[in-house]
């Protein structure tokens, strides 16, 4: 599968990354590299392979449902590059 | 006087027990070694204020005869471990003024049990790398040298600045995470034990992730010993992360026992790839032997689809890291940048965060999960990887350890394969599949190549039988008696 | 169906609704959720997504997952997994949302919907899955900042997903009314629409009938019944409107504007949302025993539907009655400590009637009710036992309203006890004949409208306390 230039721009754009226009053609040479090289995965049956869902054999663990965290919102705001009144700003969101 | 710096933990355990000196005393050694080790790059942070108050905690317990199981045991840990209060960066401009408020299980766990932090360690961004090249801080040298050559070496990675400061015997270990090999080949490169433990030995609560089904951390030492100790006080379960396996802590130490009489050692016949570089192959036939002396029996095994596990793992990690790594946004910690509105700013602040090898990874991963190529790419390495753990577990039914080498050269010169990729990842090629099936794995330093650069042998074992694999290590270790140390170049100005 | 300019249009809706489940902390944090705290003060590390923070699932989410799909007739499915679903928003701070995607926790139910014509509808619910709810964005703090307040983010929502079977606005309202009130029966989601614990959203499109699905448009995040109906209405009407006139429908995504009543379309450019879902690698599938699903089913209160037939059954109630007062659980268990072992449709007359009817007034909903069941129970047994005359008992209640205070008390201190002494009756009756001879005439020689005048002068004179069988049964043998 090789990309062309609208489809780096497209994934640049899903992964929120700014790729300048001069960029994405190298970009998308580096990328379909590393796609030729995975292509070999298609050699595998895996006809009735199930996919790995996890690597150890445990149960999901469940909390109890207490309140036993929060209630420190200094910290949590405490590296944020914009804080207002307790609440972290942005730049407008077009709705 | 005993060279404060040229200790095993075990050792210095046992003088610091034995009132010889002083975990101050300790810990000030290290902070001058470290400093004078900064050609190296290896640190991103040093804590030399911290240090000392730790040590000086650790002496008044220390004369109560409360010490723990690292007691003053001055450490550097991999800034990929939230440290509270203390910078962590993961080794990137997006991470680089954040402040974590809370504190890794795995680094608490250190704490506790004693130990003292020297500062943090560079590394690959994100833990994407297997040179250390791709650090925001620059890359990180390998103290080793070839004789006669003043080009810098790599030191492997992305636990490179780990590795580098305990092999410039400026920490006495330190913490690594090891995603891929990013602990074993490092220590490979750099002429140190480095241990993978089974995926859920170590609590990820804190690390700063990667790809979530594969990091583990794990501690870079001088000797098996100190790896053992390392990983009884980082390892644990913990309620915090689901992945965290709720089984007891073995005493790693008690395992080296030095016999292993009728242990069945494997050794993988996928595993002699082409290229392969003679002397490693020759190393390789000297470890076989080696255990054979020590009354092991060795047989060939069958690994096959030990091929497809390198390119299945750079489509599972890339995707889960291009998950992970969407939160660095600018909106609630690290870099921002200003932009024409919000969806500006996340890109700008991502481009500009983010270097060159983070920034692939995430497109190939945003592209292999999404619509119409999530079944061809990410279902496929997820199936490919199932058929890998079978493999593994095939092999189990018939031996209880394999052997391989750890990686497929000696370290290179920093610049020598940062142009390509794809020759990059095939440093992991023995160490990626072992992460694949969750398995611990150990690299043991066992000899130099021809050019005098240190080479490692891995052991790789069943899931949660780290023990066996240190008790092998430990007799291999003893076998290679590699006792070269590189030259401190450092010190004397390059 | 809808009439058009050229024919008549089918309407066709699905809902989905987002109910915040009913616990103490959230889906994968042990943060707080309770409603209304200062900003981002009910947030742990895991839910700004911190570096390094991994998610735990809560075990009651989890149960009350199970309880509601138990509640919505619908199949558990024993094995689901968490799958995380990717997109960028300041108010999904991890940036991908942990969702349930192709194996969600419940699957196929039903749920019976009763109508006001008293036709009752089935609605086929498709899943049920647990997800995390997102912060708030706040746009109107600042011209050219959204602020952003995590106290929401993590807090677990079921998202109910309905099958298109809906045809109208009032099946829809219907709907959401009988899901939530399912919901507050099992005590799995409060149901408050206002406060937004509680949305929907409306998927409508529409067809000439018998022809295959039209492009639907979802009306995101309608949070009141009310709009949900309008919503409804206004879409299909727009849709039917373009479709008339030759135009097709865009595939979109809409909000609901109440204040004109009309729906448009969300403002940010609509890119084909790639949400890239895969299992989240820090967490393992969720495995229920049958033991644990039965142990819930088992649990489970009576529902709206049971207690209705019920009400129907034992207590004689009529179908309409045991709808009105089964639709809030809250009226229902009123209502039951008020029937006690009292009659039946008494008790609903004064519930559905006087009690409503106050309750309204004042602008309370039945847990602010000053009138306990206790006391209207009280109330109800001195009318059936004589003390207290019907026609007073109104005063009665309205006192009893207005003070809190109990029906004994009101009677005893207002002197209102019925009079029901023969004695003193027929003394008043006498009096009352006595002083209006040519009436008396008036009604023997065949004014038989006059025997009311009477009864009302006996009443009168008696302040109204003259037990009125007493009256009618003396005046009768007197007057003849």
């Amino acid at each position: 599968m090789s990309l062309d230039k609208a489809t780096v721009s497209k994934i640049a754009r899903l992964a929120r990354i700014r790729v300048p226009d001069e960029d994405l053609e190298q970009l998308g040479d580096e990328l379909n590299n590393i796609l030729g090289w995975v292509e070999q995965l298609n050699e595998v049956d895996t006809a009735d392979v199930p996919p790995m869902t996890s690597v150890v054999e445990m149960q999901l663990p469940r909390r109890q449902d207490v309140v036993n965290d929060g209630a420190y919102s200094e910290k949590v705001l405490g590296n944020a590059p914009d804080t207002e009144n307790g609440f972290f700003v942005v730049p407008k969101v077009v709705e | 006087m005993v060279e404060l710096t040229h200790l095993t933990i075990a050792e210095a355990r046992d003088g610091l027990a034995g009132g010889v000196f002083s975990a101050t005393e300790l810990t000030e050694a290290h902070n001058t070694a470290i400093e004078a080790a900064r050609p190296l790059n290896a640190m991103v942070l040093e804590t030399a204020d911290r240090a000392r108050d730790m040590a000086a905690r650790s002496d008044l317990r220390l004369a109560k005869g409360e010490g723990g199981m690292l007691e003053g045991i001055p450490l550097a840990i991999k800034d990929l471990f939230c440290t509270e209060g203390v910078r962590t960066t993961a080794g990137s401009h997006i991470l680089d003024n954040f402040v974590p408020p809370y504190e890794s299980t795995v680094t608490a766990n250190l704490w506790r049990a004693g130990a003292v932090m020297l500062g943090k360690t560079n590394m690959d961004e994100f833990a994407m790398g297997s040179s250390n090249e791709t650090s925001f801080f620059g890359p990180v040298e390998n103290p080793w040298r070839k004789p006669g050559d003043n080009r810098p070496i790599v030191p492997g990675g992305s636990s490179g600045g780990s590795a580098s400061i305990v092999a410039a015997r400026a920490a006495l270990a330190a913490t690594g995470t090891d995603t891929g090999g990013s602990i074993r080949q490092p220590a490979s490169f750099t002429g140190l034990v480095g241990l993978k433990p089974t995926y859920g030995r170590c609590s990820r609560w804190g690390i700063i992730a990667f790809a979530s089904s594969l990091d583990q951390a794990g501690p870079l030492t001088r000797s098996v010993r100190d790896a053992a100790i390392m990983l009884s006080a980082m390892s644990g379960h913990d309620p915090k992360d689901s992945t965290s396996a709720d089984l007891p802590v073995p005493d790693f130490e008690a395992a080296l026992s030095g016999d292993i009489k009728g242990l069945r050692i494997g050794i993988p016949s996928e595993y002699r790839m082409d290229g392969l570089p003679e002397e490693i192959e020759k190393l390789w036939q000297q470890g076989i032997r080696w255990l054979e002396e020590a009354g092991a029996e060795t047989r060939e095994v069958s690994l096959p689809h030990t091929k497809y596990a390198l390119p299945a793992y750079y489509i599972v990690a890339p995707a889960e890291a291009s998950s992970n790594l969407a939160r660095y946004d600018g909106v609630r910690y690290g870099l921002r940048v200003e932009g024409d509105d919000l969806t500006d700013m996340y890109e700008r602040t991502r481009a500009e965060g983010f270097g060159a090898e983070v920034k692939r990874r995430v497109m190939i991963g945003t592209y292999v999960l999404s619509a119409g190529y999530y079944d061809a790419y990410y279902v496929q390495a997820q199936k490919i990887r199932t058929l890998i753990a079978r493999d593994f577990q095939s092999a189990f039914d018939d031996v209880d350890v394999l052997l391989t080498p750890t990686a497929p050269s000696e370290a290179f010169a920093v610049g020598d394969k940062s142009d390509d990729p794809i020759a990059m990842y095939f440093n992991d090629v023995f160490t990626v599949p072992a992460s694949m099936a969750g398995l611990p794995g150990v690299s043991v330093p066992s000899g130099l190549s021809e050019t005098g650069l240190p080479l490692g042998l891995q052991l790789i074992g069943k899931a949660f039988d780290e023990e066996t694999i240190v008790r092998t290590a430990g007799v291999l270790e003893a076998a290679a008696a590699f006792d070269a140390q590189p030259e401190a170049w450092w010190e004397t100005g390059q | 169906m809808i009439q058009g300019a050229n024919g008549e249009w089918e309407v066709v809706i699905g809902l989905e609704t987002h109910a915040q489940v009913v616990s103490n902390a959230k889906l994968f944090s042990g943060a707080a959720t309770e409603f209304g705290a200062e900003p981002n003060s009910q947030v742990s590390f895991v839910d700004a997504a911190m570096p390094g923070m991994l998610p735990v699932i809560n075990k009651v989410c989890v149960e009350q997952a199970v309880r509601t799909g138990l509640g919505l007739n619908a199949e558990i499915n024993r094995h689901s997994i968490f799958d995380r679903k990717n997109y960028f928003y300041p108010d999904l701070p991890s940036n991908y949302q942990i969702s349930q995607y192709k194996k969600p926790v419940v699957g196929e139910g039903k749920v019976i919907v009763d109508l006001e014509d008293g036709s009752v509808c089935e609605v086929g619910i498709e899943r049920l899955h647990l997800e995390q709810d997102a912060g708030k964005s706040l746009h109107d703090q600042h011209p050219e900042s959204t602020y952003v307040d995590l106290n929401r983010a993590g807090v677990a929502l079921m998202e109910i997903v309905s099958k298109p079977d809906l045809r109208n606005a009032e099946q829809a309202g219907a709907y959401v009314r009988k899901v939530r009130a399912i919901l507050r029966y099992l005590g799995t989601c409060d149901g408050n629409m206002e406060q937004g614990s509680m949305r929907c959203d409306v998927n409508v499109s529409v067809r000439k009938p018998g022809e295959p699905l039209g492009t639907r448009c979802e009306i995101k995040n309608v949070n009141s019944v009310r709009f949900v109906q309008q919503a409804i209405d206004y879409e299909a009407r727009r849709q039917v409107d373009i479709l008339e006139e030759g135009g097709t429908i865009d595939q979109e995504t809409r909000l609901f504007d109440s204040d004109r009543g009309v729906t448009r379309p969300m403002r940010s450019k609509e890119e084909a949302h790639d949400y890239r879902y895969f299992p989240d690698p820090d967490l393992l599938p969720l495995e229920l025993s049958e033991d644990f699903i039965e142990a819930i089913r088992a649990d489970l209160p009576e529902l709206p539907d049971q207690k209705k037939a019920r009400f129907v059954e034992a207590l004689g109630l009529s179908d309409y009655d045991a709808g009105v007062l089964v639709a809030e659980k809250e009226v229902a268990d009123y209502f039951e400590k008020v029937v006690g072992g009292r009659d039946a449709k008494t008790a609903v007359n004064w519930v559905t009637g006087d009690l409503f009817g106050k309750l309204n007034e004042s602008g309370r909903e039945i847990a602010g009710s000053p009138v306990s069941p206790a006391d209207l129970g009280g109330l109800i047994d001195l009318i059936a036992d004589g003390t207290l005359s019907g026609r007073l008992a109104k005063e009665v209640f309205d006192a009893m309203f207005e003070s809190g205070r109990p029906p004994a008390e009101i009677v005893e201190e207002r002197g209102l006890k019925q009079v029901s002494d023969s004695g003193e009756i027929e003394a008043l009756i006498d009096t009352i004949i006595a002083g209006n001879a040519d009436k008396v005439a008036e009604y023997k020689s065949g004014k038989d409208k006059l025997f009311g005048f009477f009864v009302g002068q006996v009443m009168k004179a008696s302040q109204g306390k003259a037990n009125p069988k007493v009256v009618n049964d003396i005046l009768r043998e007197k007057l003849g």
